[in-house]
């Protein structure tokens, strides 16, 4: 059969489960739409959050990043898996107990202030809005890979199949797709990676397959340093960035990550507070399996690239090779007209420049797998993008339809009426992602980066505090998130978009990169939130009793 | 039989203790100490490396599900008493 055929098939059927999902889990009142009200498994809530967290570049980039990276690219399996520590332990058992619908809820009633409630609206929304942006290109760039169509044909398909499910199911269809999806991703990213492994180490599981001997009874990684060392490159297991920044890094993506609004709600989807812990749990291991494998891909292919293409005769090298040549994501220049492929650190004799995509993107080809796995890695790379965009998408029509309308600008707003909006909003919401979809801004990749700062710097201290220190009063966290989250904008938008005079790596303040200055974003907030706490007013009374409430269990749960 | 203080000082102490964990094996195992570690090799894996790019991740899923154990058993008693 051929390879069209499988891809439209693969990506056909499991279209078809998602939309048979979202009618099968129409949502019939405000609690099913914002959160499924409240009925789902720890376990699905698990499945579902993994798929939501996992979006197109964690499928597409994830192994190929860490695997230009090395070392380097710890900070981000680590960041990215340690946040849900913080998730579990400080964040949603207190937010499930607290009950209420959405992050801003929380930040309101809590620190009884409207201008809080404002404050957080506003950081959910450009949170969630520099996210989609990405998500909806990433589905967009799938299509067009996969399945030869134009980039934008691809995003009005992704708007349609989304807009269908998130505005008919709200956060009741978004979960239980979610839940496929994860099925479909998982089983996608992983059965190339097993085969690989196989190939080159004799051992069926990744994980341990990259810790052993290749063929020629060589250890694996021993022979990727050595490989690097010839050709120039720092040795893969150790790295290149300075220890403080790696320390930076990746505290501020353990802190952003925790403080996610599109992962923060799911937790508030579940029967109860000790089911808010166990499907933290569930979501992580289901998460663990994609990032344990993603470095263990990053070695094989890295390892198998070098291999393949470099000091070898050009006309000889294998169909791949051109097939991806064609779409330009890898490009051979033969500087010195020998034509023999050099691939080296050094850039006056580096012939080859790589897209990190290909490390995934090209796996099955360049282990010979057959064409249908090919069909269902499509189907999987569609089904991370499209299971992240509509967590995010939940996000903001809930803070519209919720948090403004029905919190601020009409509170007497009926029930049925409520859901309109919530559904108008998530529909305006897909346009505006779609637009941005097809106009991509150029900056999407430093603004997916920006989501985690902005994160870090707002919502992780405000909630934290809000549990776990009772003396902490509106005027601290107000002042708190709007220096926190201004401090970031300004570091970001001088270093990434040249902005306020802009400046190089050498201008960085204490060598600390754009990626990891959410860490001091953050801490800034800490102690401005403290100071001015200090000498504002105590909050009132009812207060302290709210927070009371959120830390001990309720007595008719069992 | 344990009071509303009781139970939120046991929480304390059990997120003081996991969050050690956490931090020990991250910021330390992974980054800090990794050149230390490094010196030991199990199987292809330098140690230091290996706890950046796996052992940190196992970690963390045993540190969650064990807090669901600790909390779980911290509840019931909590319930009974009351």
């Amino acid at each position: 059969m051929d390879l069209q055929f499988w891809i439209w098939t693969a990506v056909g059927i499991s279209f078809s489960i998602y939309i048979g999902i979202a009618i099968w889990s129409r949502a019939s009142s405000t609690s099913e739409f914002y959160v499924a009200g409240t009925g789902v498994s720890p376990i699905a809530n698990g499945m579902a959050t993994a798929a939501d967290w996992m979006s197109a570049a964690s499928f597409i980039s994830m192994a190929g990043l860490i695997s230009f990276m090395g070392y380097d690219g710890s900070v981000y399996l680590m960041g990215w898996t340690g946040g849900y520590v913080l998730l579990a332990l400080l964040l949603a058992p207190y937010l499930r107990k607290f009950g209420k619908f959405t992050v801003p809820d929380f930040i309101g009633d809590r620190y009884y202030s409207n201008i809080a409630r404002v404050v957080a609206v506003f950081c959910a929304l450009i949170v969630s809005f520099t996210y989609i942006a990405g998500q909806m290109r990433g589905v967009g760039v799938v299509f067009s890979r996969y399945l030869e169509v134009d980039i934008n044909t691809g995003v009005y398909i992704g708007m349609a199949i989304v807009l269908f499910y998130a505005v008919l199911g709200g956060m009741k269809g978004i979960t239980y797709t979610q839940v496929a999806q994860y099925c479909v991703l998982i089983f996608a990213y992983m059965l190339p990676a097993i085969f690989i492994s196989f190939m080159m180490t004799g051992n069926l599981i990744p994980q341990i397959g990259f810790g052993s001997e290749g063929q020629d009874g060589v250890y694996l990684l021993d022979k990727l340093d050595g490989l690097h060392r010839e050709l120039g490159f720092t040795e893969y297991t150790s790295g290149n960035k300075s220890t403080l920044d790696l320390l930076f890094m990746m505290s501020a993506l353990m802190v952003g990550t925790a403080g996610l609004p599109h992962v923060i709600v799911r937790f508030f989807t579940v029967k109860k507070v000790s089911d808010a812990r166990k499907s933290a749990g569930w979501a992580l291991l289901f998460i663990a399996v994609l990032y344990t494998t993603a470095p263990a891909v990053a070695v094989f292919s890295r390892t198998n690239f070098i291999q393949t293409v470099n000091n070898q005769i050009y006309s000889n090298l294998p169909e791949w090779f051109d097939k991806w040549e064609s779409t330009g994501l890898i490009k051979f220049d033969d500087k010195n007209q020998d034509g023999i492929v050099k691939y080296v650190s050094d850039s006056s004799l580096n012939e080859l420049t790589v897209d990190a995509d290909i490390m995934t993107l090209a796996n099955p080809e360049i282990a010979q797998l057959p064409n249908w796995v090919i069909g269902i890695m499509a189907a999987g790379a569609l089904a991370a993008a499209l299971s992240t965009a509509a967590g995010l998408l939940l996000v903001i029509s809930s803070s519209v339809s919720h948090d403004l309308i029905k919190r601020i600008i009409n509170p007497s707003v009926s029930e049925k009426n409520e859901l309109i909006a919530a559904r108008v909003s998530a529909f305006g919401a897909v346009i505006m992602a779609g637009y941005f979809g097809i106009n991509p801004p150029g900056f999407v990749a430093a603004t997916v980066a920006l989501a985690f700062g902005l994160a870090a710097a707002s919502f992780f201290p405000a909630i934290v505090l809000g549990i776990f220190y009772k003396r902490m009063n509106k005027e601290g966290v107000i002042s708190g998130m709007i220096v926190g989250i201004l401090l970031m904008l300004f570091y970001m938008t001088k270093f990434k978009f040249g902005w306020f005079g802009g400046g190089t790596q050498s201008d960085w303040w204490f060598g600390i990169s754009p990626e990891g200055f959410g860490t001091v974003a953050m801490i800034t907030n800490f102690l401005t939130s403290f100071i001015v706490s200090k000498y504002t007013k105590a909050p009132p009374a009812n207060i302290s009793k709210l927070v009371e409430n959120i830390r001990t269990p309720s007595m008719d749960e069992s | 039989m344990i009071s509303k203080d009781k139970y939120w000082k046991m929480n304390l102490k059990y997120l003081l203790i996991l969050l050690s964990i956490w931090f020990l094996v991250s910021f330390g195992f992974g980054i800090l100490f990794v050149d230390t570690l490094n010196q030991i090799k199990v199987k292809g894996f330098k140690l230091g490396f290996w706890f950046a790019q796996q052992g940190a991740i196992y970690v963390f899923v045993i540190l969650i599900f064990v807090y669901v154990f600790l909390m779980n058993r911290l509840d019931k008693k909590f319930k009974e008493k009351n």
